[in-house]
């Protein structure tokens, strides 16, 4: 793909971010950040075509290696975020 | 070219879903709901590049996969909700290694590559690199594997700058001659020493800021691994990554009235300030006389600090609130964006103790209702409810928003012993005519109450 449309891809979703985390509550900016946490485990995508890409065997390695690193990332991110939103509830009668 | 179509339109379903996900991830409600429609993104992508044609064995990638998940599912099986910020930066470091990883393969993967993708894997190597390690110093101050304060030395601005410039001469070394590895692996290395030298100056209270930043990091790299590789979807959600740890960054630091610059290079902490004296007479006071106190107050408002997590004293205040709430007494929670270790930390530590969502309070709503509150009762918390930042302009902290906890009738502050906060600075509220300090753990402190209640 073209380096330019790279670049507008990047600056379009630079703005996205912004738009769509600038109003989360404070009270869910520790999810948020391990959740946001999770999806940077994206480089999983990158490294399954390095580990996999039957390139020399240094790539092999490396890529497995990050397939393993990245996978913590994306399983551990998610579960973890899932563990503490299932804590927040809003208890009935607490409000006035 | 079906298939390659069908692949790439399956990453654009997957932003979607990323988007999507984070869209719910802002209300409380949905935010459960949200992740789980940002996983089934991350799962769609996944599927999708294992598809790809470009991959021709699957015994190393089952390898990594299975690993990877084992370990990360135990990670987040067992920890506990206390050493979530610990973990959270753990598992950070984990993926700004994995993109370094990334990058440095693509080396050995296609060959002929230009000079603006041979920049770009170098990115994706020095913010790899600079989270991975970076991570790890913030993981071992956090969990106090090593000292949390901050450690500065002489001369640190000069290594640091160092280094900086070594980075920039290496790259461009490797732009150059991408076959002489040399380069690339002293590239490697300075980028992993970057990030310990970056986050070493940074003491513990300050890591709201260094975690929020370093999960920005993390989502850069994976995006730079993208322009590495090619791939779309890694620069989309890297980006969206990158730009929620900004605004998180950038929203710590407001809450301590502080610049960017100033969190990273000051090493704030480290010097105890000489100050001066304040006067006043410090009144100590039992549980018992507390409860006799709380048992008349209509309204108490607790505001919690890093103290609340070491002592882990959120289910004791949970079981005060209902006690007061049965006798009538409203409750609720004024929770400081720095509290704690992470943006968030004691939202998330009451959310585990079952405390109702929308009795935590914001810093600029509880100030309001401040005046009309009985009992504030401080729980661990020192510098987030020091009136010094309102008053003294002497001050290291002055200009701090804080929860202005003296506005109330009666302040308890629980506190182990008159040590001052992480800043070094004493705390005036301590003498205070309307502060009454309760010395111990405090936990054990309202177990006593609760106690006194039954």
């Amino acid at each position: 793909m073209d380096s330019v449309y790279l670049i507008f891809i990047l600056m379009i979703s630079i703005f996205l971010g912004f738009e769509l985390i600038n109003k989360v509550p404070s009270t869910l900016h520790t999810p948020l950040m391990s959740g946001s946490n999770a999806i940077s485990g994206i480089t999983l995508v990158a490294a399954l075509a390095s580990s996999g890409g039957g390139y020399d065997h240094m790539a092999t390695i490396l890529g497995t290696l990050a397939v393993a690193l990245a996978t913590i990332n994306v399983v551990g991110g998610y579960l973890v975020t899932d563990r503490m939103l299932a804590m927040f509830r809003k208890t009935k009668g607490a409000s006035k | 070219m079906t298939g390659a179509l069908l692949i790439n339109l399956a990453y654009v379903l997957a932003a979607a879903l990323f988007i999507f996900g984070l869209k719910l991830l802002g209300s409380p409600a949905s935010a459960r709901r949200g992740n789980v429609v940002s996983a089934v993104g991350m799962l769609v992508a996944v599927v999708a590049a294992l598809l790809d044609q470009g991959i021709l064995e699957f015994q190393w990638i089952v390898v990594g996969l299975v690993a990877g998940t084992f370990a990360g599912v135990l990670g987040a099986r067992l920890v506990a909700m206390t050493k979530m910020p610990e973990m959270v930066a753990l598992f950070n470091g984990f993926g700004g290694m994995a993109s370094l990883l990334v990058g440095w393969a693509e080396i050995y993967g296609v060959g002929q590559t230009s000079t603006f993708e041979l920049l770009t894997v170098a990115l994706s190597i020095l913010l790899g690199g600079l989270t991975f390690t970076g991570s790890v110093v913030a993981w071992g101050k956090l969990s106090e594997v090593m000292v949390s304060r901050a450690l500065v030395f002489t001369g640190q601005q000069v290594v640091n700058g160092a280094i900086l410039l070594g980075i920039v001469v290496f790259t461009a070394l490797f732009c150059m001659e991408p076959d002489n590895h040399t380069w690339l692996y002293a590239l490697i290395m300075l980028s992993l020493l970057f990030g310990v030298m970056a986050v070493i100056p940074i003491g513990g209270a300050d890591m709201p800021v260094v975690i929020s930043l370093l999960n920005s990091y993390s989502g850069l790299a994976a995006c730079a691994a993208g322009f590495a590789v090619d791939n779309m979807i890694l620069i989309v959600a890297g980006a969206l990554v990158g730009a929620s740890g900004i605004i998180l960054t950038n929203i710590m630091c407001k809450a301590m009235n502080r610049s960017l610059t100033n969190v990273l290079f000051s090493g704030f902490g480290s010097v105890k300030s000489g100050g001066e004296k304040i006067e006043g007479e410090v009144l100590p006071l039992d549980a018992k006389d507390a409860y006799l106190i709380l048992e008349a107050a209509r309204s108490v408002a607790v505001v919690p600090g890093y103290g609340m997590a070491v002592a882990q004293a959120q289910h004791a205040v949970k079981e005060l609130q209902e006690l007061l709430e049965a006798n009538d007494c409203e409750v609720f929670y004024g929770i400081h964006p720095v509290a704690g270790r992470m943006p968030g930390h004691m939202n998330v530590l009451l959310a585990e103790a079952d405390v109702s969502y929308d009795l935590m309070v914001e810093m600029d709503e509880i100030n309001s209702r401040m005046p009309t509150v009985d009992v504030a009762i401080v729980i661990g918390a020192n510098d987030v409810v020091n009136p010094a930042a309102k008053e003294t302009e002497r001050s290291p902290i002055y200009g701090m928003p804080i929860i202005d906890v003296s506005l109330a009738r009666t302040v308890f502050v629980l506190k182990r012993s008159m040590a001052s906060g992480f800043a070094g600075v004493d705390n005036p509220l301590f003498l205070r005519e309307n502060t009454r300090m309760i010395f111990g753990d405090a936990k054990e402190t309202v177990v006593q109450m609760i106690r006194e209640f039954q």
